[in-house]
C-alpha cells in the first residue's frame, strides 16, 4: 500500500526561482535563504519519494477569471512551466502520476470534496520554486508530482478548516491505494506578505512563528483560525498559508496515530517581500 | 441581505472579492492576454490602440497607461493579475509592490531588509502605523519630482 512519510512546507516565492535561475544563490542578499534549505536537500535525497502530493495555488496563470476553481486536482501525465510573462522557467517538465491522481479523486469526490479535475494544465511558480528549493537544478526532477492548485486569489478562500479536514481525506486516498509509493505531502506558499495597496511590504515573524509551532503542536486549533486574522495579522497575500493545513491534515497524528517529528525548521525575512517559512515533519516509521 | 466583509476596515488593503472580481473583469483578463509574448509586443507598441480592444472602462484604460497599480486595484485590478503589465515593463514584483507605497524602490527595499512593515498600528483603519491613510504617500517616491512623468 502507499503511505504518506513526511510533509514538507515552504514559501514559494517567485524571486526564489528567479535567483535560482540566473545563479544568484551565492549572494549576499540570496545565502541566508537557500542555507536554510541546504539540509533539506541532503534529506530528500536519502528519502527519495516516488511521488510528492503538491499543494500551492495558480497565480492567475492556468486559471484567469473565466474559471475559478477552489480546489483543483491535476490528473495530467506532464505539466510545463508556464510563461508568467517574462518566459517559462528553465525548469524540467513535471511528470504526474495518473494513476494515483485518478485515484485520489475518486475517493476524495466521495468523500465531499467537490475537486475540480484538471487534464491539461501549465504549473507556475507557486509549484516550481518549491521544487527547486528541494532538489536543486536536475535535468529531470526526480519523481512524479502530482499537482493541487488551491484558490487563494479570489475571496472567500477556502476556511483552514475545510483545508485540515480536506488533507484528512487526501491521507486516506492515498493510503488506499494498492500499489507500495513512498507519497509526500508538500503545503507551500506564505508566510506573512502583502503585495498591494499602501500596506505592501507587511512582516509578522511573531505571529509566523506562532503558526509554525501550532502547525506542529495543534494543528486542529490553527484550523478554527478565520481569514480575517490571516488577512490582517500576516497580509493580505498571507492567506496562502491555509494551504499548508491540507498537508498538516494529511499527517499520521490526525488520523489517531503518533506525533511528527520535526526534521527541520526554518524562518528567514526577507525574500523579496515576503517572509520564508520551511518545516519538514516526518511520519514515525511504522 | 448584505454579505459581512469584516476586512473593510484593514488600512492600505484590498480584498479581491467576488464584488471588486465583477467590476475587474475585463481589466484583469486584459491582463491575462499579457502572457502570450506576441501580445506583450503589440501592447508596447501601442498601447492605448491595444487597451481599446478590450471592454475595459474609460477610467481603468488611463489608471494602466498611468502604470498607477492602486488607482488599478480601487478598479477592481488584483495583484497577480496586474503583475503581468509589470512583467511587460521588465519590473520585479517588489518593483511592482514598492510602487503602491510612495517609496522609491531603494526605499522600500531597505524596508524589507530591516525586517518588513510592521503591524504594529497597521491592523485597523484609525490607528497610526504607516500604512494608515493620513500618512500617505510614504517616503520619497511619492513627491511629486520623483513621480514618473514629471
Amino acid at each position: 500500500m502507499s503511505r504518506i512519510t513526511a510533509s514538507v512546507y515552504t514559501s514559494h516565492v517567485p524571486a526564489i526561482g528567479v535567483a535560482i535561475d540566473q545563479g544568484k544563490t551565492e549572494e549576499a542578499y540570496w545565502k541566508p535563504v537557500f542555507a536554510g534549505y541546504s539540509f533539506s536537500k541532503q534529506w530528500i535525497q536519502a528519502e527519495q519519494p516516488d511521488v510528492i502530493f503538491l499543494v500551492y495555488n495558480d497565480h492567475a496563470t492556468a486559471f484567469s477569471l473565466e474559471l475559478i476553481p477552489t480546489f483543483a486536482l491535476g490528473l495530467a501525465a506532464e505539466f510545463s512551466p508556464a510563461d508568467e510573462g517574462y518566459g517559462p522557467r528553465p525548469v524540467p517538465v513535471v511528470q504526474g502520476h495518473p494513476e494515483l491522481a485518478s485515484h485520489i479523486a475518486q475517493s476524495v469526490i466521495q468523500d465531499d470534496f467537490d475537486l475540480t479535475l484538471v487534464n491539461k494544465m501549465d504549473v507556475d511558480h507557486g509549484l516550481t520554486v518549491p521544487l527547486s528549493l528541494m532538489f536543486g537544478q536536475p535535468a529531470a526532477w526526480p519523481c512524479k508530482v502530482i499537482p493541487f492548485a488551491v484558490n487563494v486569489v479570489q475571496y472567500p478562500v477556502p476556511s483552514g478548516r475545510r483545508c485540515f479536514s480536506l488533507g484528512q481525506a487526501i491521507r486516506k486516498a492515498i493510503e488506499s491505494f494498492d500499489e507500495d509509493l513512498n507519497v509526500q505531502i508538500w503545503g507551500t506558499g506564505g508566510m506573512s506578505h502583502q503585495l498591494q495597496g499602501a500596506r505592501a511590504g507587511l512582516i509578522n515573524a511573531a505571529w509566523d512563528n506562532q503558526f509554525l509551532d501550532r502547525l506542529i503542536e495543534n494543528p486542529s486549533e490553527l484550523s478554527q483560525v478565520p481569514h480575517i486574522e490571516y488577512v490582517r495579522e500576516a497580509g493580505s497575500e498571507g492567506i496562502e498559508l491555509v494551504m499548508w493545513l491540507i498537508a498538516r491534515g494529511a499527517m499520521a497524528d490526525v488520523a489517531g496515530g503518533k506525533k511528527p517529528i520535526v526534521r527541520h525548521r526554518f524562518f528567514h525575512v526577507p525574500a523579496s517581500n515576503t517572509a520564508v517559512g520551511h518545516l519538514i515533519l516526518e511520519n514515525a516509521k511504522a | 441581505m448584505a454579505l459581512n466583509k469584516p476586512y473593510l476596515d484593514i488600512p492600505g488593503t484590498t480584498i479581491f472579492d467576488a464584488d471588486q472580481s465583477r467590476k475587474g473583469y475585463w481589466l484583469n483578463q486584459f491582463c491575462m492576454s499579457l502572457m502570450k509574448p506576441e501580445n506583450r509586443v503589440r501592447f508596447k507598441a501601442d498601447e492605448r490602440a491595444y487597451l481599446n480592444e478590450w471592454p475595459m472602462t474609460e477610467e481603468q484604460k488611463q489608471a494602466v497607461l498611468a502604470r498607477d497599480l492602486n488607482w488599478c486595484i480601487r478598479l477592481g485590478g488584483n495583484i497577480y493579475f496586474l503583475a503581468k503589465i509589470g512583467a511587460t515593463d521588465g519590473l520585479s514584483f517588489q518593483q511592482m509592490a514598492g510602487s503602491m507605497t510612495g517609496m522609491t524602490e531603494q526605499e522600500y527595499r531597505e524596508m524589507m531588509i530591516r525586517g518588513g512593515r510592521s503591524p504594529e498600528g497597521n491592523r485597523i483603519l484609525g490607528e497610526d502605523g504607516d500604512a494608515q491613510p493620513h500618512r500617505q504617500p510614504q517616503g520619497s517616491g511619492g513627491r511629486p519630482e520623483n513621480l514618473k512623468g514629471a
